[in-house]
């Protein structure tokens, strides 16, 4: 489904990204995590074009991201990106957040766009914030909308980068729950978090990244019980400490 | 003071009372139709120095450095004198022959241009002013560049600007005066005029003031309207307090 092979960014001298190659198959959850500055928000980035890439190529159902002639927002609509500060859009109503790509990009018509985002509000546990505007929604909320507004597009994937990052502790659990249900549901997913217990529960394999080069990629039993390098080791030993 | 004889009646007599009219509807319109011509252009070249593509970025940046940096009287003596000796002969001698209303018309050109070079940069920090991840999430669900500023980034950009666009768009009417040294007929000018003929300066130069601060004051109340019903909820704005 996603497939990114032998990838490298440089932002002139420094190298974010060294020589990435990965696979995620149709239906398959995959968490990425590593220490700050791993490179793991640019590397997803790079599976929907949003971050350009030096070297390598990234393909997705077949078509490359990278190739200059690829209608980037024509693919860009059948993967859905949730991002770590939300990014609702201010000034629409969390329903008119959600059916603005529908409208604009999928050409529904409203009330096609419409059903679909009650329905998505509704299954969010968020029906009775539909005219909320964000900045009346709690970071929580902010995040399941913003799931919604994902979801709305019928995306064949799903891109997460650091979801639970800017939430309160509290708030984190609602919104892993939406996106455990995703992943019941056979979703295809690329996750980019610290929540190890989430990784454990749903991800079919961990990629741990350091210093812009993929160093692990395991099935999760494996990650979790003997990961093999030993930077892995130590993240795991500082992040699982407490 | 003591010895000043008001004669504020001669205001009101034929046809000083026509100038002032004529003189601040010339006001008025020079500013509206210089508005005009500042807010698409300043929005376009505002929008076109944000943008990735590095052409357009140029165009943009020596449009603002050009206008922005020559005087704005310097600016009406060029585009009235200089400029109609440039052009093409034919077209040269069209905008000196025919062109009606050539202090005016050239008038409302100037400061359209000028003003557009603030716009523009008010443009541009209001689409500053909004994080990058914005523009992402638009890009993300499948909008294109374009369509990220229409339904995005601007509507939030323009937002932020009101209150220094309202600025501008006094500032566009404030400058008009300046038309007066090409020869237009505007409210200062006619002022002046009825200075010359009746020696009632206080008058007429009061009138002139209480008009343009008129004008100014409907103006700053209007836009705090617009400012307080395109207000986002949940969020505060200046003209909400």
């Amino acid at each position: 489904m996603i497939e990114l092979k032998n990838v490298s960014k440089w932002y002139g001298e420094f190298r974010v990204l060294d020589d990435c190659s990965m696979r995620i198959a149709k239906g398959e959850v995959v968490v990425i995590c590593g220490p700050s500055g791993s490179g793991k928000s640019t590397l997803i980035k790079c599976m929907n074009g949003l971050e350009p890439f030096t070297r390598g190529e990234v393909t997705i159902d077949g078509i490359s991201v990278g190739a200059p002639d690829t209608q980037l927002p024509r693919l860009r609509a059948r993967i859905g990106m949730v991002f770590q500060n939300f990014e609702l859009f201010p000034h629409m109503s969390a329903a008119a957040n959600i059916n603005l790509a529908q409208l604009k990009v999928l050409g529904r018509d409203r009330a096609t766009a419409q059903a679909k985002t009650d329905e998505l509000l509704a299954r969010m546990g968020l029906a009775d914030h539909a005219t909320k505007f964000p900045a009346q929604l709690s970071g929580g909320q902010q995040q399941r909308v913003a799931i919604a507004r994902a979801l709305a597009m019928d995306p064949i994937a799903m891109l997460f980068d650091e979801p639970t990052s800017a939430l309160d502790p509290e708030m984190i659990t609602e919104v892993l729950d939406v996106m455990v249900g995703l992943a019941d549901e056979g979703m295809t997913m690329a996750v980019v978090t610290h929540e190890m217990g989430f990784a454990r529960k749903v991800a079919h394999r961990v990629v741990f990244m350091d210093e812009g080069a993929i160093i692990e990629d395991a099935s999760t039993a494996a990650f979790f019980g003997t990961p093999r390098s030993e930077r892995a080791q130590q993240f795991l030993s500082k992040i699982l400490q407490h | 003071m003591g010895s000043y004889r008001w004669n504020w009646p001669i205001l009101l007599a034929d046809p000083y009372y026509g100038w002032i009219v004529s003189g601040f509807g010339n006001t008025c319109l020079i500013a509206v139709l210089a508005w005009s011509i500042a807010f698409p252009l300043g929005s376009a070249i505002g929008i076109a120095r944000t943008t990735e593509l590095r052409p357009l970025r140029l165009v943009g940046t020596i449009y603002v450095e050009v206008f922005r940096n020559i005087p704005l009287l310097a600016q009406m003596f060029l585009w009235y004198f200089v400029v109609p000796e440039l052009l093409p002969q034919d077209w040269g001698h069209w905008v000196k022959r025919d062109m009606p209303y050539p202090q005016f018309l050239t008038s409302v050109l100037c400061l359209g241009l000028y003003t557009a070079s603030r716009v523009a940069e008010q443009v541009r920090s209001g689409l500053e002013a909004i994080p990058r991840g914005q523009h992402h999430a638009g890009l993300a669900m499948g909008l294109t560049p374009a369509q990220v500023y229409r339904y995005v980034r601007l509507p939030v950009a323009y937002r932020i600007i009101i209150p220094s666009l309202t600025s501008d768009f006094l500032g566009v009417f404030k400058n008009s005066s300046l038309a007066l040294t090409i020869g237009v007929l505007e409210l200062t000018s006619q002022a002046r005029q009825i200075e010359e003929y009746t020696f009632a300066a206080f008058e007429a130069f009061a009138t002139a003031t209480l008009l343009y601060c008129a004008v100014t004051g409907i103006v700053i109340l209007a836009m705090r309207q617009v400012e307080r019903r395109t207000r986002i909820p949940g969020t505060i704005a200046i003209g909400a307090q």
